[in-house]
């Protein structure tokens, strides 16, 4: 900013400009905060009600009711658990895997910006059709590319929603969010001093020593970024559990997000629904703290 | 000597397995667009069919269902003015916090991006239930509104971004000259920062296109959006393999293109500039 004084219109101009930025970012706030208020507290609300749409006539203040018999049933604990074993599988598979290519990715071969394209692609595909497309055309038991496969090596054909739903879900998700952990951790691995690398290299450092020493501490922080925002859009993973299983057999592959679902939209039970909605709210508000940390110290204003 | 056929081999092994890795992870992609062009028998015969007589029957079938076109349809116009929408909201908050920094703007930029760690889930039934008493389930408008608030932070955050990029000299330059803010903003900084415009736009629409938790639980048939129209293939008698395959081929494949265009900037807007 010009510090003359003499120029005074140019600087009045200014002073008047700062104070007008506030009916700038105002809608943009104002938005997102009707957006994050009312619903939650909608749900906070909701969920201290005696409420099923299948019984209007029974509502009323139920205080804590809602949570003692969810904490009680154990489909609510079957869920939290399953959406457990549903994130940390897809996060070391994406984790793990995701470095190793993000490792070689980083080296140069033939026609590597065309085979990266390649690899990338799955996390554009929208999440019903990815998982049809695993259901259908690679899973299904008896006409599934995967059934013809098994049963040419004479291991006959797995009836993978059937006998292992989990992992059938684990694998389609993985599947699509393995290409996110490569791009991030390719990024993050471009930005690794070539220099350093050259001189451990001179040194005599082995590729395997160059990996565990140079590259793996400076990938550290990409890492602890990915996982956590991976935890938070795998903490609502739906349309795939929708298209595939519904979350059978059983509740075999019902996690939280499918939990609350059944019970608001089949059950009507708004009051248990809330409930367990803020209980995931507050899952996720555990990893998105730290997530916000690392963010805020990334941001210079 | 020995060095250089070693290093030959190196370039021959990582080529091969980088290849082989892009392979895989592609395949079913590869697969659908191949069973696409199959018809029905072929799609589940056994074994698998590599080499056929492609037809376009399935795209013929699909576009003749009359509603194919609709839901394509609401797809676009949701997308598309969800992301419109979310920009006309981001570009003055963004150049504000870009050039006019307060020492609010950084509690602001941070908490609006915290608003993107709010499971849906968690909001589900009061949306739901607001939703069916104002009549917008189903309706254009309403998924149109809540992907405009599902990606504003991520926008407002790209654009601040950008803006951050662009040399303040020149605005400078442009305000001596007696530039007013609107001719700055109009004039001066938009055509300069057109392309991360363009980016952002390219990123929220794809994360519109593809979104299935709200479109899944809001919409039926109206305004449903391609990810809905797929998922009803998940029916039992929805079992047409080439259909299917078609279908989805058409759903994906523009924004699969988007995708590979604006990989580096999702990077950037899905991490909120913690990976570099």
């Amino acid at each position: 900013m010009s510090s003359t004084l003499a120029v005074k219109p140019h600087n009045t101009k200014t002073s008047k400009r700062q104070v007008a930025t506030l009916p700038l970012v105002a809608p943009s706030v104002l938005v997102l905060l009707i957006w994050m208020i009312v619903p939650l507290l909608m749900t906070l609300w909701f969920s201290l009600q005696r409420y099923n749409l299948l019984n209007p006539a029974n509502t009323g203040f139920a205080g804590l009711n809602n949570y003692i018999s969810l904490l009680s049933t154990s489909s609510l604990w079957i869920s939290i658990f399953n959406t457990l074993v549903l994130v940390g599988s897809v996060l070391v598979i994406t984790i793990a895997l995701g470095t190793l290519l993000a490792v070689l990715f980083n080296e140069e071969f033939w026609g590597r910006s065309i085979a990266r394209l390649l690899a990338i692609a799955p996390f554009f595909v929208m999440p019903t059709v990815s998982a049809l497309i695993w259901k259908n055309m690679l899973m299904h038991p008896v006409n599934g590319l995967f059934a013809f496969v098994t049963r040419s090596l004479g291991l006959g054909s797995i009836d993978w929603f059937a006998q292992y739903p989990m992992l059938s879900v684990i694998l389609i998700v993985s599947w699509e969010w393995l290409p996110f952990a490569l791009l991030i951790l390719l990024t993050a691995i471009q930005s690794l001093d070539h220099e350093q690398v050259e001189a451990a290299r001179m040194d005599g450092a082995k590729s395997t020593a160059i990996f565990r020493f140079i590259t793996l501490p400076h990938l550290g922080r990409a890492i602890a970024v990915l996982a956590m925002i991976e935890m938070i859009f795998f903490l609502t993973i739906f349309a795939e559990i929708f298209v595939t299983t519904s979350g059978g057999p059983g509740l075999a592959t019902t996690n939280l997000a499918y939990f609350i679902y059944l019970r608001a939209l089949f059950e009507f039970d708004v009051g248990g629904a809330s409930a367990a909605g803020l209980i995931a709210v507050i899952l996720a508000n555990i990893v998105a703290i730290f997530l916000m940390r690392l963010v805020a110290r990334n941001l210079d204003v | 000597m020995s060095s250089a056929s070693s290093k030959r081999y190196r370039y021959l092994f990582v080529t091969v397995l980088g290849w082989l890795a892009a392979a895989l992870l592609f395949f079913p992609i590869f697969w659908m667009v191949l069973t696409s062009f199959k018809t029905e028998v072929e799609a589940i015969a056994l074994p698998p069919k590599l080499f056929f007589q492609p037809t376009f029957e399935n795209y013929i079938t699909i576009q003749e269902r009359a509603d194919y076109f609709s839901f394509a349809m609401n797809s676009i116009v949701i997308s598309v003015g969800s992301t419109l929408l979310a920009l006309i909201l981001a570009i003055p908050a963004a150049y504000a916090m870009a050039f006019f920094p307060t020492k609010r703007t950084k509690g602001t930029l941070l908490w609006m991006l915290s608003t993107k760690m709010l499971p849906p889930v968690g909001v589900l039934v009061p949306i739901y239930l607001l939703f069916r008493d104002s009549n917008l389930l189903d309706t254009r408008i309403g998924l149109t509104i809540i992907y405009t608030l599902i990606n504003l932070p991520i926008v407002v955050w790209m654009i601040y971004t950008f803006f951050k990029d662009v040399p303040k000299d020149i605005l400078e330059a442009g305000r001596m000259d007696g530039a007013s803010p609107k001719q700055e903003v109009f004039h001066v900084l938009m055509p300069l920062s057109l392309p991360g415009i363009a980016s952002t736009a390219l990123l929220a629409i794809i994360l519109s296109w593809n979104e299935a938790f709200w479109s899944l639980n809001l919409t039926t048939t109206n305004a449903a959006p391609l990810t809905t129209f797929i998922a009803s293939f998940s029916s039992p008698q929805g079992l047409f393999w080439a259909q299917l395959s078609a279908a989805s081929t058409l759903a994906i494949a523009p924004i699969l293109i988007f995708g590979w265009l604006s990989q580096r900037q999702l990077v950037r807007g899905l991490t909120f500039g913690a990976v570099k």
